[in-house]
């Protein structure tokens, strides 16, 4: 429990941060990103948790998640609360009650939910993505489309999305407009 | 600024607090998520003063890696006095590289300039922001003006851009000329000169705006739509002084005006340093 | 031939080089000692600690010392030093009925339990320059008698037994914090208070004087103006309780306004609140004034349009740090954007002719 968090905390969180901002920035880019060993997650969801969390953040853990409790506890010091209070939420795609997390407010948009999803791979196939970001059109293997079509209908309130896979992460802003590739 | 000078170890890297870029990291997260949009932040003081770029500095800071080269300009040069401050503030805490040359720059932190050298994908440009709210001017209270941009009511903005017309014959904004970002929020670009404006839209660089003082962050991802506003009958111009730069001879650029003695002589010179010297060197 | 002003960096090193001689001035004049600031100039320290948001007396003296004495520069050095500290916890609210006053005045009662205890005040005294003090700042001993440790209670809390003076409903809940969260707005009082106490004592003053002439007049009694140390205590988890971790110095003001009642509620007397760090007490009354100005919407009374009740306008403008800043930003070139409206003049100049 007391192992698998960053060394060098400065330095790789800079660097992994870097990763995700790249990523929420150019919507349907893959980046890999390192220094980070959890029990239960992804090895980026857990630098992404290390990056983002700490003792003024509230999370929703997945149930079938739980073994990553103490860890994310010891490593961040982030509360755990409903999906409805959470700033940060993790999961597989089916058990994130996403109907559940704040899409923010009209006056303040940004106090909305960053959903991190765990997947089983991620590759620049599948769901044809636009928007800001992207140049022409990406490509992102999503977990699905409609959800993801209907969150950018909700613009500017919405969730944005990290999804992680082994040592790889990529994003999903609400901004981005998904269809079927 | 003027402590004595202390060993880089005595600050954590790139000088701020864990928890501190943590809470800038998420910030910025959301920014670029809801490009144009204002995002509070809990601005810290830095040890430069609010309205010396503190909200650019923290930024930078939080964006920061071992690995990136940094340029810092300041009215679009390297060597005035607050850019170089700003530069040896970075050398000092984050031990980073630093360079003049746009090209070489991974992150390019800058005060009321845009570079005249095509940006690229992979850097990320941070601007200094002295007022974020593009309504400001018009509307004091942030509680209005907060309201004005969850509705959409941008109506006041178009009136006085209108009366300018009416009064002066064209828009009489020369800097911090507004934006519309993606057809949805009304965007202070900071006070770059207008002429700068069209680089905004559909740049490959990653914008970042950062304003301490007023604790606000806000963001254009690349290749974001920014529209100037504008009347069709008084479409935007992006003007700049009618001569060519007086040392590389470039047409293109924005120029400063230089006197060059009593008598009121003057010459135009490019302000993006960098630009002129490489254009002089080729 | 033209060339762009270079050496921006000697510059900068060359300034500071003399920022620090004339800081030093005559070295055939002693150094002045931090301790020296410390002890004899204390009042500057509380002030430096007050709208620095960090009791540090010794740090405080370091920054009078480095800034040559420009308290809002001191106060600067002092916060930009504080916000990047690791917060380890958070203190219990202090208690100041327990206060170990040395200064307890009410201006509502002629006498009270606990007594009225001038203090080291500078009331009273006849402003005349000591020019002893040229020559030496000997001092005599103050006459003194033995302490009783003695319970001062609060005078509202005279007030408040027969039901006489408005009641803070008690709350839990977790204050927000200013320097850990953007301001938001409309603000509660919690956060006021915090902002008018970390704010400039200057602006504070002039928004409480405008009050007493009119702008929103809301007639103060200094109910009670105490000044003493009080313990700080934390709650250890580990150990289950709160154990004393130090003790600060605080000034407290407690006013007592007039409110004449509502059909609902019979009338009673309201309540502005100051708390600020050392022996402060010109910006513990001012604040409390202010903040009496800025309850006008809880206690259903009207907006004038009084600038101390326009409470954007206070929390916007009350910051030195953020005020000097932005001031003295206009110093920094700015010919870029000033070419810009150069040439925009120039061609309506041109259009109109």
């Amino acid at each position: 429990m007391l192992e698998g968090g960053f060394t060098d905390q400065p330095r790789q969180s800079a660097t992994a941060f870097r990763a995700a901002l790249d990523a929420m920035a150019r919507p349907g880019t893959i980046h890999t990103v390192a220094g980070a060993q959890p029990p239960a997650l992804s090895i980026a969801a857990g630098v992404l948790l290390l990056t983002l969390a700490d003792r003024t953040t509230s999370l929703w853990l997945a149930p079938p998640l739980s073994a990553a409790r103490d860890w994310i506890t010891f490593h961040t010091g982030a509360t755990f609360s409903a999906p409805e209070d959470a700033q940060i939420a993790i999961g597989a795609w089916h058990d994130l009650p996403v109907a559940r997390f704040p899409i923010g407010r009209p006056d303040y948009p940004d106090r909305s939910a960053t959903l991190i999803v765990e997947m089983p791979d991620l590759t620049a196939t599948g769901p044809r993505l636009t928007g800001p970001g992207i140049k022409d059109h990406a490509n992102l293997s999503l977990p699905e489309t409609e959800a993801f079509r209907m969150n950018a209908t909700a613009f500017p309130l919405g969730l944005d999305f990290f999804f992680t896979a082994g040592d790889r992460l990529a994003a999903l802003p609400r901004t981005t407009k998904v269809e079927a590739a | 600024m003027n402590a004595p000078q202390k060993n880089t170890t005595e600050y954590n890297f790139a000088y701020l607090d864990e928890d501190t870029k943590r809470m800038i990291r998420r910030a910025l997260l959301k920014a670029v998520a809801i490009p144009g949009y204002q995002v509070p932040f809990a601005s810290r003081e830095m040890p430069m003063p609010y309205g010396w770029g503190t909200g650019g500095v923290q930024v930078t800071a939080a964006c920061l890696t071992p690995d990136d080269v940094l340029k810092v300009i300041d009215q679009g040069a390297d060597d005035t006095t607050n850019a170089v401050s700003i530069r040896k503030f970075f050398q000092r805490t984050a031990d980073v590289d630093v360079t003049e040359r746009t090209a070489d720059a991974t992150i390019i932190q800058t005060r009321h300039r845009i570079p005249e050298a095509a940006l690229t994908e992979g850097q990320i440009l941070v601007f200094q922001v002295p007022i974020p709210e593009p309504l400001r001017f018009l509307e004091p209270r942030e509680t209005e003006t907060r309201k004005m941009h969850e509705l959409e009511e941008y109506g006041l903005m178009h009136v006085k851009l209108y009366e300018d017309i009416a009064k002066h014959g064209q828009i009489a904004t020369a800097y911090a000329y507004p934006v519309k970002v993606e057809g949805r929020y009304v965007m202070d670009p900071s006070p770059i000169p207008k002429f700068d404006n069209p680089k905004l839209s559909d740049n490959p660089a990653l914008m970042l705006f950062g304003a301490g003082r007023e604790q606000r962050i806000y963001a254009l991802p690349p290749h974001t739509k920014v529209a100037s506003l504008d009347f069709e009958d008084h479409p935007f111009e992006a003007s700049k002084a009618n001569h060519n730069c007086d040392i590389c001879g470039a047409g293109d650029t924005y120029l400063d005006e230089v006197i060059t003695d009593d008598r009121g002589s003057r010459m135009f010179v490019c302000s993006d340093t960098d630009h002129c010297r490489t254009r002089q060197e080729a | 031939m033209y060339v762009a002003v270079k050496g921006g960096e000697r510059a900068i090193e060359n300034a500071h080089a003399w920022l620090a001689e004339e800081r030093r001035g005559d070295p055939a004049v002693a150094e002045l000692g931090t301790d020296q600031i410390e002890q004899q100039l204390a009042l500057a320290v509380n002030r430096v600690m007050a709208e620095g948001s960090l009791h540090d007396p010794a740090l405080a003296a370091l920054a009078i010392k480095q800034s040559r004495g420009d308290l809002i520069e001191a106060i600067f050095l002092i916060r930009a030093y504080r916000t990047t500290l690791p917060r380890l916890g958070a203190s219990i609210p202090v208690d100041t009925a327990k206060m170990d006053c040395i200064r307890r005045v009410s201006a509502t009662f002629k006498d009270a339990p606990g007594g009225q205890i001038l203090g080291p005040t500078f009331d009273y005294t006849h402003r005349l320059l000591d020019f002893a003090l040229m020559a030496n700042g000997d001092a005599p001993e103050a006459p003194r008698k033995a302490a009783e440790p003695a319970h001062v209670p609060h005078i509202t809390g005279f007030l408040g037994r027969d039901g006489l003076i408005e009641q803070e409903a008690p709350s839990d809940t977790e204050p927000r914090d200013l320097t850990r969260e953007p301001l938001e707005l409309p603000a509660d009082r919690a956060l006021r208070l915090q902002s008018l106490a970390r704010g400039d004592e200057g602006f504070i003053l002039g928004l409480a004087y405008s009050t007493q002439r009119g702008y929103a007049r809301n007639h103060a009694f200094v109910g009670e103006l105490r000044i003493g140390t009080c313990a700080v205590e934390m709650d250890i988890p580990q150990l289950g309780f709160a154990i004393e971790i130090g003790e600060v110095e605080l000034t407290e003001c407690e006013t007592v306004n007039q409110f004449k009642g509502s059909k609902t509620e019979p009338p009673q007397f309201t309540r502005g609140y100051g708390l600020t760090f050392g022996q402060t007490e010109r910006k513990a009354i001012s604040m409390a004034l202010v903040d009496r100005a800025l309850r006008w919407k809880e206690l259903g009374e009207d907006y004038v349009g009084a600038p101390a009740q326009d409470e954007e306008f206070v929390l916007s403008h009350a910051d030195n740090i953020q005020a000097t800043g932005f001031l003295e930003h206009i110093k920094l070139p700015h010919y870029v954007d000033f070419q810009s409206e150069l040439e925009l003049v120039r061609r309506m100049r041109e259009a109109a002719e």
